[in-house]
């Protein structure tokens, strides 16, 4: 157990580390940090800019394999480099990280619970009202990109807020800055804040879990062992809840997974429309900026969420399947 | 249902190989479901909107009306214009042309080396699979929407688009390769693969005639799903101008522009949003319907 | 169970006459309404019985014929869209119509049942143990959990599982299929019910599992002393277990009699066909099965008259007018009432909503007629001539080989865990097997589930160089094979799988399907069209089939198909696995009747695997036993089955019901204990030793040879049979 763990781990790590290396390589290759030093008023002078290049491992005159060794050398050690504007990458990487894992950790709870809850209870109503309804909504939700529910979500919000006359809905930023008060003040203005980008980005996850869920449910509706169940005496009821729920949920962690890549960059546009300082938006400003070390540090965190996702469900999905344990 | 049973006289032995009619039967079944047929509807009307929209507004892709920056809907523009003056309508449906191009082609594309990915790496199991799954690993770990925005400059410029349609449908084949594989997987081992292989029928043919069409309903449904992916994620990258680069047009370009004006001039938001979600809509309920139509397996769970 | 309810079961109990029955269905009918516009299925179509306390009822049936259906009725485990009508009396109250709610508190506690399925039966995330403890909680919420807990422990303890207490809390996926079966009945007895329904308890088991599960059903009825109603389409099961007999066909009773009446004098052509196309272990020279030609009819597009009328061989005009009803021999209304009825515009008879009155009953309007002149299924139905095998007059040894096999081994990594995957161990699946096969011989590869008998075939069929050991087709060694020589020999040997449904790609038309292996070796499409027409009528389809797909055939008609597949390139030895097994036993005799009949006209030669022993001695010449990846007994089908000396031959062939009451009550099975040891694991010595009945009769000093000394083949008689036992004795069983 303890070394294909270990083998495992290890594969992961590769994969991260290709994934970031080649993040790297492309960003180096195709992005042009001169040209942000050079459109700067007034412009430097071509020292200027080779000399503030240099320092920042960034010089596209160094040979590339140069460059990648620095730069690998110092992710060797942590340090992921500065930002074009010579900030170090690495204490950013925490508290941007910070930002979009709480939103996507709460998204995920709630969509994944609501999804969860409403396709299994579809499946056991099959073809009846309540399925006929969550089945339109989840497929037109589906059918909506996220930047689009982002927008129109504020859109709303707008309205609402200018209907009541104040600022019943908050749609940007994470806090209101240089709020203060106790505690519990700070954390409800933080909820307050993180009330309708949580909303946005969970409503497609609830989409998607419902299908999913409903289909997985429907699977083991008629299984032999719900009628097992029902035969010693359970209701119809009581053995959907007991026996034919508790099975469906473990093919449903698989498809966590799945959704978890999705749920990273449908942050972005959600962090980016919201105002939230986290990894997403990062990722969008530094490629307008040109910011190298910025993007592979981005790319990485990426890496790792997903990988974290799939280790997570596998582990997750031997703990619920006494099948799979060993 | 079969009649079978009913001729007891030996019928004469054709001289030529008849044809099978499974197609008709299939034609059948998918027009039997609704979902199919009303989204198939959605979809017939939308190309009209797209191929003849363009033809009745009087305004070409582009062309820019002066006296009228960011007009609401008027006789003269049915659907307003932006802030440059073009004809909201007119650049919508041009864009919807676009989009539906590339949902198609990545569908198509992704799609396809989803199926030969998969039933490779399934069928010949060991060091194949091992090194194709290991290629779609990386390929998921890898941050798509880093490599297309990084790689987004290559989308401008004459069949830049293409460029895109290469790298969308590049980050869009993986789930579905295993999901082929895991199929594979199952079907390698009935009894009719095996028998083929007794008779001595080589690999590529056994996958190409046997497990391949065997799964043709996943495939197909799947394609359609993918098509609509596509169109999605297309739109978001266009929302941070990271997706087709003008002049080229698309859907998403459209949104994107409007998008900025979503609570003064709703109308440059609305109607590209209603074109894409009544879009998106129409292929999901298409792809959702074939599924159920063309799974035996899904079928059995309605009855 | 408490106190008080004991009491009051008990009182409820005293309160009835000895013969008032426990349950009493009287005119059941369930109809499934269909969807999209498909028409209604009409399950099952007035079904009527009455069990008593103590009294074992058996239902029989071909698949569709509606058996389970009725029960799960009773039990209102139907999906609620199914339209259910008639009456279920449990102790003389109506439960039919009862809320879910009402109907759960019966669920169980006085009437439950046991399923066919024990595989997918028990809930995978749940331990053994809880799902059994749950089945006593359920019914009285307020028993502690510990006192749960044991009464599970002694129900495991009851039905055999062994470290009752350890095994609480292992997951069914832990369990052998029968020690599941065993669970399942535990969890049906756990309340001591008044009914047991039991379906297809045994079908999903090996032979010598199955006479371990009719013994513990036997217990459990004397436990309990509750009325069994049995279902099952196996005619052996039922004349050793039940005391009357209901035969049913296409949704409705068909006949109902004691079981000595039902096999002795039934008067319905159906009953009598069906016994007749059972294959006998028990008699040397059956001759041909009896076939029923065609297929039941569809539930959903019944005939007007009797639904076995199209099948049946002394069908009347008569028989198309209505349904008939059941009835008493004898009773049944004249052709001559009937056509006039008929001419009257008169309604066909009703439902056969008569109680259950204990006298034999038919549904034939000839069963009078059948009774006087006394005619036997042999009597009525046609029987094909199959002639004898030319081959047959040469003595073996002077036959070309066809195969020959030695001591192939065939081992295979054992692996754990879905997620984590890693092997464990290695499993000895074929583990050093001799044998040859002579032209135009039968050899039967026989063994339960597990012995290695399809590994065996796949090693062969693969034509590659075994781990250990050689394979050789027609003389020629395939290790020596390049690839053109193994594509070669292909032409030469075919096979036939065991599942009709996934033999043949759904997705090609029959035509193609027979087409592909000619294609494969490049013949013209001139001489594939023809030589595919000349296949199908071989085989006897229709040229007209050609165009359908697979899924519009039944399952004999895919077998026919799939033989036709087998036969396109003109093979020599033909590799049937399990080819009839999943027919049903009208179909089944068909099959049976071609491969004899394809034999003695093309001269091929078989190696046949199968689990099923009758089928095997009606059509294998030899017979080689397999266990734990080892043949334990080989020989001629006659000396072999007439006198086995393997004892594991010996209780492989006691465990075999006989479809024959007298016989079979008169028999003595010997009942092997536990299951198959696992074959990564297998004990030292003999591998058979760990069960077997006759080691634990011998001294100790005997005791030891089979401990370390592994057994060899070695001639039992002076022919050609031989076992692999130290202590091999011949010795009669059947």
């Amino acid at each position: 157990m303890g070394k294909f763990l270990a083998r495992r781990l290890l594969n992961y790590v590769v994969l991260i580390f290709l994934a970031t290396s080649f993040a790297y390589l492309l960003a180096a290759t195709n992005l042009y940090p001169r040209g942000y030093f050079e459109q700067m008023q007034p412009p430097p002078t071509a020292e200027v800019i080779n000399a503030q290049l240099d320092t920042l491992n960034l010089n596209d005159e160094t040979p590339l394999a140069e460059r990648y060794a620095v730069w690998l050398g110092g992710v060797v050690q942590g340090d992921f480099g500065q930002s074009i504007q010579g900030r170090d990458v690495t204490p950013q990487i925490w508290m941007k990280a910070g930002v979009t894992l709480r939103l996507i950790t709460f998204a995920t709870v709630l969509g994944a619970a609501v999804g969860i809850a409403v396709g299994a209870y579809s499946a056991v109503r099959q073809y009846r009202r309540f399925d006929k309804a969550s089945t339109a909504v989840a497929f037109f939700v589906l059918s909506v990109p996220t930047v689009v529910i982002a927008i129109s979500v504020q859109v709303g919000a707008t309205a609402i807020n200018d209907l009541v006359g104040f600022q019943l809905l908050i749609f940007s930023g994470e806090y209101s800055a240089g709020f203060r008060g106790e505690w519990w003040q700070l954390l409800l203005n933080r909820i307050h804040h993180a009330l309708l980008p949580t909303i946005v980005l969970a409503l497609s996850l609830f989409a998607a879990f419902a299908r999913y869920q409903r289909n997985m449910m429907l699977d083991v509706l008629n299984a032999d062992f719900v009628r097992t169940a029902m035969a010693k005496g359970l209701t119809r009821r009581r053995a959907l809840f007991k026996h034919a729920l508790r099975t469906a949920l473990i093919p449903t962690i698989t498809y966590f997974t799945f959704t978890f890549g999705i749920m990273v960059s449908g942050a972005t546009f959600t962090e980016k429309i919201y105002g939230w300082h986290g990894m997403g938006a990062w990722l969008i400003d530094s490629i307008s900026q040109h910011d190298v070390h910025v993007v592979a540090a981005v790319s990485f965190f990426m890496a790792v969420t997903v990988m974290a996702a799939s280790f997570l469900s596998d582990i997750l999905y031997a703990w619920l399947d006494p099948r799979v344990r060993v | 249902m079969s009649t079978t049973e009913t001729s007891t006289e030996p019928a004469p032995a054709p001289a030529v190989p008849p044809a099978p009619n499974r197609l008709r039967d299939i034609g059948r079944q998918l027009l039997g479901t609704r979902r199919v047929i009303i989204g198939l509807g959605m979809l017939v009307l939308l190309l009209a909107v797209a191929f003849i929209g363009p033809l009745l507004t009087g305004w070409d892709v582009g062309e820019r009306d002066y006296t009228s920056l960011i007009d609401p809907p008027s006789p003269e523009h049915w659907m307003g214009t932006n802030r440059t003056g073009q004809d909201v309508l007119t650049q919508s449906t041009a864009g919807l042309q676009r989009s539906l191009l590339i949902g198609l082609l990545v569908a198509l594309l992704s799609t396809a080396v989803a199926a030969l990915v998969g039933s490779f790496a399934g069928y010949f199991g060991g060091l194949t699979d091992r090194g194709l799954m290991w290629i779609a690993d990386l390929a998921l770990v890898l941050p798509s929407f880093v490599v297309l925005a990084i790689l987004s400059k290559h989308f401008v410029g004459n069949g830049g688009w293409l460029v895109l349609v290469i790298l969308l449908a590049a980050f869009s084949w993986m789930v579905t390769s295993k999901m082929v594989r895991g199929l594979t997987i199952s079907l390698r081992e009935r009894e009719y693969i095996h028998a083929a292989r007794y008779m001595g029928v080589p690999p590529h043919k056994i996958i190409l005639r046997h497990i391949l069409p065997n799964m043709s309903s996943l495939l197909i449904a799947d394609a359609t799903i993918a098509v609509s992916t596509a169109i999605i994620g297309e739109t978001a990258l266009s929302y941070f101008g990271l997706g087709v680069q003008a002049p080229d047009i698309s859907l998403g370009v459209v949104i994107a522009d409007g998008s900025r004006f979503a609570t003064t001039a709703w109308w440059m938001f609305m109607f590209p949003t209603l074109l894409l979600v009544v879009l998106v809509l129409a292929v999901n309920m298409i792809g959702d319907g074939l599924r159920d139509a063309l799974d035996p397996q899904s079928k059995s769970r309605r009855s | 169970m408490s106190t008080e309810t004991v009491a009051a079961t008990d009182v409820a109990r005293d309160g009835r006459t000895a013969d008032s029955p426990v349950l009493e269905v009287t005119d059941l009918t369930v109809t499934f309404p269909g969807f999209d516009g498909n028409p209604d299925v009409h399950a099952v179509r007035g079904v009527s019985y009455a069990v008593g306390r103590g009294e074992v009822l058996g239902i029989v049936g071909e698949s569709g014929s509606g058996k389970s259906v009725s029960s799960m009725a009773a039990m209102g485990l139907l999906p609620e869209h199914a339209r259910i009508t008639g009456s279920v009396l449990l102790h003389g109250e109506e439960i039919l119509g009862l809320d879910d709610r009402a109907m759960a508190a019966k669920r169980g506690k006085v009437i439950s049942m046991v399923f066919q399925d024990p595989l997918s039966g028990l809930t995978p995330v749940y331990t053994v143990g809880d799902q059994l403890a749950e089945a006593v909680l359920v019914h009285d919420p307020k028993t502690p959990k510990a006192k749960a807990h044991d009464r599970a422990v002694e129900l495991l303890d009851l039905v055999g599982i062994p470290n009752a207490a350890q095994r609480y809390r292992s997951f069914p996926h832990e369990f052998s299929g029968g020690m599941r079966q065993r669970v399942m009945i535990a969890m049906a007895m756990a309340n001591n019910p008044d009914v047991i329904i039991c379906d297809e308890p045994t079908t999903a088991l090996d032979v010598t599992i199955q006479a371990q599960i009719l013994d513990l059903l036997r217990t459990a009825q004397n436990e309990t002393g509750a009325a069994i109603v049995m279902i099952t389409h196996d005619l052996g099961v039922v004349a050793g277990f039940v005391d009357r007999v209901l035969v049913m066909y296409a949704g409705r009773p068909v006949e109902i009699g004691t079981v000595d009446e039902i096999y002795y004098s039934s008067r319905m052509p159906y009953t009598m066909g069906l016994l007749g196309a059972v294959p006998r272990m028990d008699l040397d020279r059956q001759g041909a099965l009896v076939p029923i030609k065609g297929t039941p009819p569809s539930l959903s597009h019944l005939p007007p008259g009797c639904p076995f009328a199209p099948r049946c061989p002394i069908a009347q005009p008569e028989c198309e007018a209505a349904e008939p009803e059941l009835l008493a021999i004898g009773s049944q209304p004249s052709a001559e009432a009937i056509r006039l009825a008929h001419a009257d515009g008169g309604t066909a008879p009703g439902s056969t909503g008569v109680h259950d009155t204990g006298v034999q009953r038919v549904a034939c309007i000839r069963s009078g007629e059948i009774a006087d002149r006394g005619w036997t299924a042999q009597d009525i139905y046609p029987v094909p001539e199959i002639p004898d095998v030319p081959a047959a007059d040469v003595p073996r040894e002077d036959r070309p080989e066809m195969l020959r096999v030695e001591g192939l081994v065939k081992h295979h990594a054992l692996n754990k865990g879905m997620v984590f995957k890693r092997r464990v161990g290695t499993v000895y699946a074929v583990d050093g097997i001799d044998f040859d096969i002579r032209e135009g011989e039968t050899l039967a590869l026989v063994g339960e589930s597990g012995c290695g008998k399809s590994t065996t075939l796949m090693q062969i069929m693969d034509l590659e160089k075994p781990q250990s050991g050689s394979v050789s087709v027609m003389g020629k060694d395939v290790t020596t094979l390049g690839k053109s020589g193994r594509f070669a020999l292909r032409r030469d040997m075919q096979i036939v799988f065991q599942d009709p449904m996934s033999s043949l790609d759904p997705r090609m038309p029959v035509f193609d399907i027979i087409a592909e292996p000619l294609r494969a070796h490049r013949t013209g499409t001139a001489e594939v069209t023809r030589r595919v027409y000349e296949l199908i009528q071989l085989v006897g389809l229709d040229p007209e089939h050609a165009t359908r797909f697979p899924s519009e055939f039944s399952g004999g008609q895919r077998q026919r198909i799939g033989i036709a597949r087998a036969l396109a390139l003109e093979p020599k030895l033909l590799v049937l696995d399990e080819p009839v097994s999943a027919l049903d036993v009208s179909i089944q005799a068909g099959v049976v009747n071609l491969l004899e009949e394809l034999q003695a006209r093309l001269g091929l030669s078989y190696l046949f695997v199968a689990h099923d022993l009758s089928v095997v001695r009606h059509i294998a010449d030899r017979v080689a036993v397999m266990y734990l990846g080892r043949i334990v007994e080989i020989g001629d089908t006659r000396s072999v089955y007439s006198r086995p000396a393997h004892p594991y031959t010996q209780a492989l062939l006691s465990a075999i019901p006989i479809p024959d009451p007298e016989k079979e009550r008169a028999r003595t099975h010997i009942v092997l204990d536990g299951d198959l040891p696992s074959p990564a694991n297998p004990p030292s010595g003999c591998r058979f030793r760990t069960r077997c009945q006759k080691f634990i009769t011998l001294s100790d000093t005997e005791k030891d040879t089979c401990v370390n000394v592994e057994p060899q083949i070695l001639a039992t008689n002076g022919g050609d049979q031989g076992a692999a036992c130290h202590y091999a004795e011949r010795r009669q069983v059947v």
